[in-house]
């Protein structure tokens, strides 16, 4: 895996007043029903990499959608680069939301455009020259080596490539905070290695601060356990007992925060659903 | 409890006539604030006026030559069949024009609208558009809305020479009249307020069927499934509200413009 071609963020405008880029205090939502998120709270540093863990359906991609406001709360309070956003009006949001970006689950690639009009979206409403466009939009698919997919569409890309141009499309704006929904969900080990690589490529050459939603507790190690190799342009496992400080884990039973610390806290919890999780 | 489904029924009416309010009073906003994304409107132009131009002929030409062969049986008990073009003239520009191409073209384009839209929803693309900080109300739902209240209102006036067209030949092959004596008649019992009360009706229903198109397709839920579910609701709800605007609008035209 190559260097990074992507242009790291020039100043990599912190939160206000270096406080946390995101905080959740006692938030909780419902569909009708009973609450999917019930009183979670916590924070995520400038720098830091978050991975909330848990089963499928305990509302781990409803956490990421409040986070840039996709989705508003029942209660409590969200703040995203210090700015209050639970109730923000929507078209308020948006200057925000620029400031982050997104990867979903299935990728969510427009289908009726290009590659490179996928991963250029950002930069085309932002009325950015064409040639400037090009230039950049071909820089972040060598970020994650797709050079060749620049005129295809997306149907013509399996789920690992579609996955990869999501990534694209979310750096390519270098934002302030990523966020990453199930980005292996549903992709063989091999590709999946591959998507964590960037990840984690993306954490150790940029350190913009991500929260990464999974259910596989092995991408979550592989993340803790590796850092990006510039030199070798590869991530490498970090030496035996050592991990990643700024990554930390927290982790979600129906709807509520059960678990908020590092890998090596998760490892040592006592709380039963944390043990048979990681079980 | 046996009232409770009825209950359940009556709350989600309500709440879809509520959220269906913000959702078109939005829209209607949007029509008049920048940005309008031009490209976009031009190809939704395209796309709903002249993609929609066959069938509005053909039902134009059919609706005009059934009008003329229906009116032309009653006229000739009375001794009058040399009215039918005015008959003819005068229920397409005021009433069949408007209201037929408002409703072939809810049926081609409010449920392409709506399953369009849908599957962006389902597929999560209406998210990711948010989330790269564009509002997907003014970057999808305004062009199409702007585009249908523009290409309904020449697809009317369309249907309308053709609904003419239309009962000029059926007059003329079939039922053996002068044809110059139809256009006169077509021609001179037309009078300005009929004229603009065919106008203005399409500029409502284009906004209505192209709304409920968007508005569908923008709530669905539940997949593919959802997808199909919201097209029907689109095609009915549009082609019901039309007729019903109609008869809201004729009366307050009538008023306006006797």
């Amino acid at each position: 895996m190559n260097a990074s071609p992507i242009s790291q963020p020039q100043s990599p405008a912190p939160a206000a007043d270096d406080g946390p880029v995101v905080a959740f205090r006692n938030v909780s939502i419902a569909f009708d029903g009973p609450p999917v998120l019930e009183d979670v709270s916590f924070s995520i540093a400038p720098g830091e990499t978050r991975v909330l863990l848990g089963p499928a359906g305990v509302g781990k991609s409803v956490l990421l959608k409040l986070t840039n406001g996709l989705l508003r709360p029942d209660c409590g309070s969200i703040q995203l680069f210090g700015e209050e956003i639970s109730h923000m009006p929507e078209e308020m949001l948006f200057p925000l939301r620029t400031r982050t970006g997104m990867v979903f689950q299935e990728g969510a690639l427009f289908d009726s455009l290009t590659v490179r009009d996928n991963v250029a979206y950002q930069l085309i409403q932002e009325r950015v020259p064409d040639d400037e466009i090009d230039s950049r939009v071909r820089d972040a698919l060598r970020f994650v080596e797709l050079e060749e997919t620049f005129d295809l569409y997306p149907a013509s890309l399996s789920g690992g490539m579609r996955r990869r141009v999501a990534i694209a499309r979310a750096f390519i704006h270098q934002p302030e905070l990523l966020l990453y929904d199930s980005p292996t969900g549903g992709l063989d080990p091999v590709t999946s290695t591959t998507i964590i690589e960037l990840i984690v490529k993306e954490r150790d050459v940029c350190h913009t601060p991500s929260l990464m939603v999974t259910h596989r507790l092995q991408d979550a190690f592989i993340l803790c356990n590796h850092r990006f190799d510039p030199e070798l342009g590869r991530m490498v496992l970090l030496p035996k007992g050592e991990t990643d400080p700024n990554t930390t884990f927290l982790m979600l039973e129906e709807g509520r925060l059960i678990f908020d610390g590092s890998l090596h806290e998760l490892v040592k919890s006592q709380n039963k659903f944390v043990r048979e999780f990681l079980q | 409890m046996a009232l409770d489904p009825i209950e359940k029924a009556a709350k989600n009416i309500v709440l879809t006539v509520q959220d269906y309010s913000l959702f078109a009073y939005r829209a209607f906003l949007n029509l008049w604030r920048p940005p309008i994304y031009w490209p976009e409107f031009l190809v939704q132009a395209d796309i709903i006026g002249v993609g929609s131009l066959s069938i509005v002929v053909l039902s134009g030409l059919s609706t005009g030559g059934v009008l003329a062969l229906q009116s032309a049986a009653t006229l000739s008990a009375f001794g009058a069949t040399a009215v039918t073009g005015q008959f003819v003239s005068l229920t397409m520009i005021r009433e069949l024009g408007p209201v037929l191409t408002g409703v072939m073209v809810s049926g081609r384009n409010a449920s392409s609208m709506a399953s369009e839209l849908g599957s962006m929803v389902v597929t999560e693309q209406i998210d990711a558009m948010r989330a790269l900080g564009v509002d997907p109300m003014r970057k999808l739902v305004t062009p199409r809305i702007f585009s249908t209240i523009v290409m309904l209102f020449f697809l009317t006036i369309v249907a309308d020479a053709c609904g003419i067209l239309g009962g000029a030949a059926v007059t003329v092959f079939m039922n053996h009249q002068n044809g110059t004596q139809y256009l006169d008649m077509a021609w001179e019992h037309l009078h300005y307020p009929d004229i603009v009360q065919g106008l203005v009706k399409p500029l409502f229903f284009g906004y209505i069927l192209s709304s409920i198109g968007c508005f569908y397709g923008m709530r669905t839920s539940g997949g593919t499934e959802g997808v199909g579910r919201a097209t029907i609701q689109a095609v009915v709800s549009a082609s019901v509200l039309i007729i019903f605007v109609d008869f809201l609008l004729t009366q307050v035209l009538l008023r306006l413009l006797p």
